[in-house]
Parts: C-alpha cells; structure tokens; sequence
C-alpha cells in the first residue's frame, strides 16, 4: 500500500550509492530482495519504481525483484523449514519458539551502472 | 552505449540473520564486480534503514524519559479509539498518559480522547501525503509537542490498517492489534505480517457475538497458529467486558520496563 514511499526510498538510496567516479552514468538495475512476509507486492512496486526514476539516473533501469521465501526454524528441536500457510508452530515439535530466517527482507542488494570505461 | 546487463546477483542467497526492524546493514564498503559495460555497487541495505535508525534512536531518548510507548493497530471501525478511551479511563491517573492519533483527515478521534485529560496530539498524515501508516519520522515530529518528562505511557493509535502499519518501527515498547469480532475470523491468516509482529490481540465488540457467526475457537487458533503464545484478550469496548485482563496486561508491561530502567 505505501510502494510510492518505498519506490522513493529506493532511488534516493540507489543515488547516495553511486560511487563518485561514477556520477553521471546510468543506473540500469536495482537488485532487490522482498521477503515473502513483508507487506509489499512487487507488481505494485514495479509500477511505482516506474514512476518515480523519470529525471533520474535510475530512469529506464530495471528493478530487479528477487522474492524470498519465509523460512523459520524452531528453538527447541532446530527443525527448519519453508512457511507456505500462515503457520508458525514447528511442523516437527509443535513448539511455538520459533525464529524466522528469512521472508521479512526489504533490501536493496546491488545496483548496476553503465561503465563507459 | 549499452551493453548486455550482466546477471552476478548470487540467486537464492540467504543472509542466515533475521531482517527484523532492529537490523541495519551499511556496508557501505563497495564490492565491485565489473563486467563489460557495467559495474555491479554491493549496497546491502534495508530499504526503510532511515526509518529504523530515526525510531531506534527515539526508543532510546523515551528509555532516557522514562516512557513506555505502546503502538496500537487495527483496520478502520475496530474500535480503537473507544478502547483506548475506556483503557485510559482505566489506568489513569496511576499512570500519566499521553496520545499520538494517526488520521488521514479529520481530528474526531483527538476530540474523542482529549475527554480523558491526556494529552492528544493529532496527526493528519494528510499532510504528508496521505500515508497508510504512520513512521517514525512523523511520530518524532508528534511527540516534539509532549513534555516526556510528564508521561509515563505514550500510546500511539496508528493509521486504521492492517497491512502497513506492521512493517514501521516507530520506537515502540510493545505493539497490540485490535480485531473486531464484526471484522470476520479469517482475518489474522489474511494479514500474518500484523499478528506476528504484535505483542497482543484485543478481540473487540464481543457484545455482538450473539448477532455474528463469528467463530471465536477458529479465531484463537488461527491466530495461535500464526503467533503461538501471544495473549489474546476478548473485549466489548463498549460495555466494558473483559478489560481486566487486558489492563492487567498493559500495566504489568509499562511498570516492567520502567522498573528495568
């Protein structure tokens, strides 16, 4: 629901992220990992993304969107596993003392830059 | 000139630690991959790192205050402000409260609870831009108009939501979600990311039950299955049911943080 913001977050990061040498060239991907349990859908952020590089050197690049998967592993008999079902009990143990490894990322891995040289 | 994008983003890559709000990652010591015609820049950040870091530096200046911030969600007509006028009934003036309310338009709810005697700072996110949550940036500008040193319990009644609001830190102590029973019991497998990161649930209007098919059973484990062990408080707002518990609840957190301080 808030893409815009976070579409604009991502080009304000991906411009403080552009080396010196390298102001000026065009950014042609951002590489972006969006867990699973995170509230962001990645066709409305697109669209945004879409939007919002117009006049900047992100204007054409491509935001690439790796979705990542809500992995949890349970404290007490270390089972690990993939969520699929808004359930976190352990699958093996039952236990409720989980932790989740993955799924809740929101992050910004890598840019690409178009390199003259 | 263009050339051919080349592909070195490592697939399926798992950073073994867990993203939480509390996370921050600025390695900022760029790790280069050149290939004909570009340049891949390791970045390795958290989108909303300049959230995380705004309300990880308030929740250190409300520890240096001594309050405890108590952030309450829900979706639009669940009863929120009611609750909260009834809970400040409850536990004021033992514990001196303050109220941020989250609103896209109009100051009802801040009229609603300004009634109670606490403080009620109103924000319109219209304003800044008519947001679906509130952040942390919003709420520090919010609580630059409160005397902390006066207060011991901040409650921040968010943007009526229960998709966005889950994925903001605002420096809270403890988050609760309130459900109506109006609201249908698949709800909590509808919005995972809300029931997990919450601390409580507060089942409201459970005057009506006798008029829904609401299924309170499913409901409790559905929502046990989402966040195993989280207590969840069954309440009419209206008719004051069940507020024990969940005053109980309340108080025990904000004395046990003040008391570790």
């Amino acid at each position: 629901m808030h893409e815009m913001g976070i579409a604009m977050q991502i080009v304000d990061i991906t411009k403080a992220s552009i080396p010196e040498d390298m102001k000026g060239g065009k950014v042609q991907r951002v590489n972006l990992q969006v867990g699973k349990l995170s509230a962001i859908v990645p066709d409305s952020l697109r669209f945004c993304f879409d939007l919002v590089v117009k006049d900047t050197p992100l204007e054409g690049a491509e935001l690439a969107i790796e979705e990542i998967p809500v992995v949890a592993r349970c404290k007490d008999c270390r089972t690990q596993w993939t969520v699929t079902e808004p359930v976190f009990t352990c699958k093996a143990c039952r236990s409720g003392a989980i932790d989740i490894l993955s799924g809740l990322e929101l992050d910004i891995k890598s840019i690409e830059i178009e390199d003259e040289d | 000139m263009w050339f051919i994008v080349n592909r070195t983003t490592k697939r399926f890559h798992h950073d073994p630690k867990h993203h939480g709000p509390h996370d921050h990652h600025h390695h900022h010591d760029d790790v280069e991959t050149r290939k004909s015609g570009t340049r891949e820049i390791k970045v390795v950040r958290r989108v909303l790192d300049a959230n995380d870091i705004m309300a990880e530096r308030m929740r250190t200046v409300f520890s240096e205050k001594k309050v405890f911030v108590l952030n309450m969600m829900s979706s639009p007509g669940s009863g929120k402000t009611t609750t909260l006028q009834k809970t400040l009934a409850r536990i004021m003036p033992e514990l001196r409260c303050a109220v941020i309310v989250g609103d896209i338009c109009t100051t009802h709810d801040a009229d609603r609870l300004a009634r109670s005697g606490a403080p009620v700072i109103q924000i319109n996110t219209d304003a800044f831009g008519g947001d679906c949550h509130l952040a942390a940036h919003v709420v520090e500008k919010a609580v630059a108009d409160l005397d902390l040193d006066g207060i011991d319990l901040l409650i921040v009644e968010n943007i009526g939501n229960l998709v966005c609001p889950a994925e903001f830190d605002i420096g809270e102590d403890k988050r609760v979600v309130v459900l109506s029973v109006t609201e249908g019991e698949d709800k909590p497998a509808k919005y995972p990311l809300m029931f997990r990161e919450c601390d409580a649930t507060l089942l409201n209007k459970i005057d009506l039950l006798p008029y829904l098919d609401f299924d309170m059973d499913l409901a409790r484990s559905s929502i046990g299955k989402i966040h195993p062990g989280m207590p969840v408080f069954e309440i009419s707002a209206t008719t004051g049911a069940g507020f024990e518990g969940w005053i109980e609840w309340l108080q025990k957190q904000v004395k046990d943080k003040l008391k570790s301080l």
